[in-house]
């Protein structure tokens, strides 16, 4: 499948990506392809919301993936380098390829009864970068430890419920294996309208290394639903911001 | 040492028998042939496609006529075993594709075997009608019931026989217990219980209650952040029915004995490999992720399909395989691409024929393979319309690595990454092989001297 948005850049060839291609100029660079892998990957698990519930050992594996090359680039540094640059504008046509990685929030917002773990959904295919939670919350798990990003699911959103994430997700699964339907009232209750669905927890699972304090990130907001336009739009800006990063290397 | 096209007397050669299924170009995806299975005796083999059917040929009579057709294969049932569902809670479709197809040993006059898909496992008797009642009393041949005040006459009714038919009927659904998706059933040798594995547990069932499952494994932590490993696939021990084993997405595989605990989470064997440290890339883990796990036949090795090699594996002995074989190391270079477009996740399974000699696994561009585990010798064959003629011997294929290629070898840039064999079977007695690419099931057999 192409990846849409992406150069492919490939390993292929190389069979021992361990630096040895300093001399070569017609082969990229180890961190190009290093980086560019870590983009494939993250766009891979994105794009596996479709109608029917993903592949979770495929999602599992290509998280792992992004585990793996995260904690190199933690090792070697290139870690640092890229949270240190500065954000630019991202390009149209960066904005348009994650356009596709963002999810509609309108059926949350317009209150219909469907699930607040709506999760892996048609609204893939949504045109309006509303809810930039997907691409964020992938964003800022990469670039943030996992402790980092449990308190900021954790924290803001004070008119939502706090720290319910964690909560809620149990609940989910509680409720998935429960059959009784009172259990199941009992989660629309108390959960709230935020977009849960195992994608984001395995995006939020990627960023398992301890980081350094990650300032940019504090302006983030939680993976939530963002029902208003005012919300979209500085969702927005923070998404160019991420992007910028990702892509650029 | 490719296995020598006819060098030796003991090698095998392989024929085309049979292919099943249109040869349209376009393929409609509901018939892509997603397992394969023979039952006990080799009489049936079924195949479970996309769209959720599931096809039973059966081995005709051989004739004294025509030695040389050795018992064809013709469709005996088809009947549509699981319909696409929506969840409605997860707001997703559930697939009907049939993932997996277990046949129980035969106990009387009906076939039993068992279908699942992601969520839901079924199982269907299907059996043969060739006599029915007539001359009922209280209704008449259509089945229109009878003005009881019109009968003056009592009458016995009697079995004629009728043009055979063979029905298929669910007997049993096995619903409701799985979160994730199934992607193994497996029957005890009790005969009464089996197993359904999802991505994270594994259910004990027996098979006269639908209502109620025993969770035996379980591996889904209680924070799903931390979530690195799943169940690829498992199995029961062909002999022992309180052991299974289980593989898991790090390529290790888990023994596990049902007798020491409720929830068998502590196994009682660990098989893994320790890593090449040579050979360590980002990609090592999705390619050491086990795709197929299966006992041999005498239930002492177990073999386990990785993206690029099968292994056999000693019960015995944990600490590595005793073999390995490799399928198409050609693609370790390509290992970016492949996950690029995603075949690197492709589930190839595997399989042992009667003896144990034999394993068996497929490749890309219609190409499988099989690895004599006493000779060491293997070969490459392919599944085409162009081998199709009747009886034809299957030559061996070469994927030339590089350099020259010579006339009849492909280069690994030409292969057909979308023509996947990931369903193989071998019969459980004779040399006859079914091979499923995409739409299309072939049989092959060996060589009638």
């Amino acid at each position: 499948m192409f990846v849409r948005g992406l150069k492919r850049k490939c390993f292929d060839g190389e069979e021992d990506i361990e630096g040895t291609l300093a001399g070569i100029k017609a082969i990229p660079s180890y961190n190009l392809q290093r980086q560019s892998l870590l983009d494939m990957s993250l766009v891979k698990l994105q794009l596996c919301h479709m109608l029917v519930e993903p592949n979770l050992c495929r999602s599992v594996l290509i998280a792992n993936t992004v585990r793996q090359i995260q904690e190199e680039m933690t090792q070697d540094g290139t870690w640092q380098m890229i949270n240190t640059q500065s954000t630019g504008q991202a390009s149209l046509d960066r904005l348009v390829s994650t356009d596709i990685l963002c999810r509609s929030s309108r059926d949350q917002a317009e209150g219909k009864h469907v699930p607040a773990y709506g999760t892996f959904n048609k609204d893939f295919e949504s045109d309006q970068a509303q809810d930039g939670s997907e691409t964020m919350s992938t964003a800022s798990s990469v670039q943030t430890p996992r402790n980092l990003q449990s308190n900021m699911w954790e924290m803001e959103n004070p008119q939502e419920n706090k720290g319910n994430f964690q909560k809620s997700l149990d609940q989910i699964f509680e409720t998935l294996e429960n059959k009784s339907p009172n259990s199941v009232e009992d989660l629309f209750s108390e959960v709230d309208n935020s977009y849960y669905d195992l994608d984001t927890m395995l995006t939020g699972m990627m960023s398992n290394t301890k980081m350094g304090h990650c300032d940019s990130l504090e302006t983030f907001s939680s993976p939530k639903n963002t029902a208003s336009n005012s919300n979209c739009k500085s969702d927005l800006n923070d998404l160019d911001h991420i992007v910028e990063i990702l892509v650029e290397s | 040492f490719l296995a020598g096209f006819g060098s030796l007397m003991q090698d095998v050669l392989w024929c085309f028998s049979q292919v099943k299924g249109t040869i349209d170009i376009g393929v409609t995806e509901a018939d892509i042939i997603s397992t394969v299975e023979f039952n006990h005796t080799g009489e049936l083999l079924a195949t479970g496609d996309k769209g959720g059917r599931v096809v039973i040929f059966q081995r005709e009579q051989e004739s004294k006529n025509q030695p040389h057709r050795r018992g064809e294969y013709n469709v005996y049932s088809t009947f549509q075993s699981h319909e696409p569902e929506f969840d409605y809670l997860k707001s997703l479709e559930i697939e009907e594709k049939i993932n997996k197809i277990r046949w129980l040993p035969q106990q009387n006059a009906a076939y039993f075997l068992l279908s699942t898909n992601d969520k839901t496992v079924k199982l269907w008797k299907v059996s043969e009608r060739d006599k029915r009642p007539e001359g009922y009393n209280l209704k008449d041949e259509d089945g229109r019931l009878r003005d009881p005040s019109m009968i003056t006459m009592l009458r016995v009714p009697v079995l004629r026989p009728m043009d055979l038919m063979v029905e298929a009927t669910p007997r049993r659904v096995f619903a409701n217990a799985h979160t994730y998706h199934i992607n193994s059933i497996s029957v005890n040798s009790d005969y009464e219980t089996y197993m359904s594995a999802d991505d994270l547990r594994i259910n004990l069932w027996n098979f006269e209650i639908t209502n109620q499952s025993f969770n035996i494994v379980d591996i889904k932590p209680a924070n799903m952040e931390e979530l690195t490993e799943v169940i690829t696939a498992a199995e029961f021990h062909p002999h022992h029915c309180n052991t299974f084993v289980y593989s898991s997405s790090k390529g290790t595989i888990r023994l596990c004995d049902m007798r020491t605990a409720a929830l068998c989470d502590r196994h009682a064997k660990f098989f893994e490999e320790p890593e090449d440290p040579s050979n360590r890339s980002f990609f090592s883990e999705i390619i050491s992720s086990i795709s197929d796990v299966k006992f041999s036949h005498s239930g002492r090795y177990i073999m386990t399909r990785d993206y690029l090699t099968v292994k056999v594996w000693d019960l015995n002995m944990e600490n590595r395989p005793i073999e390995t074989y490799q399928v198409h190391d050609y693609l370790r270079s390509k290992l970016c691409s492949l996950y690029e477009n995603d075949c690197i996740f492709d589930k190839f399974e595997c399989v042992w024929n009667g003896t144990d000699s034999v394993i068996m696994t497929g490749s890309y561009n219609n190409f499988f393979r099989m690895f004599d585990r006493n000779t060491k010798r293997d070969v490459t064959l392919e599944a085409s319309r162009e081998n199709s003629k009747p009886r034809a011997i299957l030559k061996p294929r070469k994927v030339c690595v590089g350099g020259k290629r010579r006339k009849d070898e492909i280069s690994v840039d030409s292969l057909d990454f979308s023509k996947k064999i990931l369903h193989t079977a071998w019969h459980p007695s004779e040399n006859i092989i079914a091979v499923a690419a995409t739409n299309n099931l072939y049989i092959f057999q060996d060589k009638v001297n």
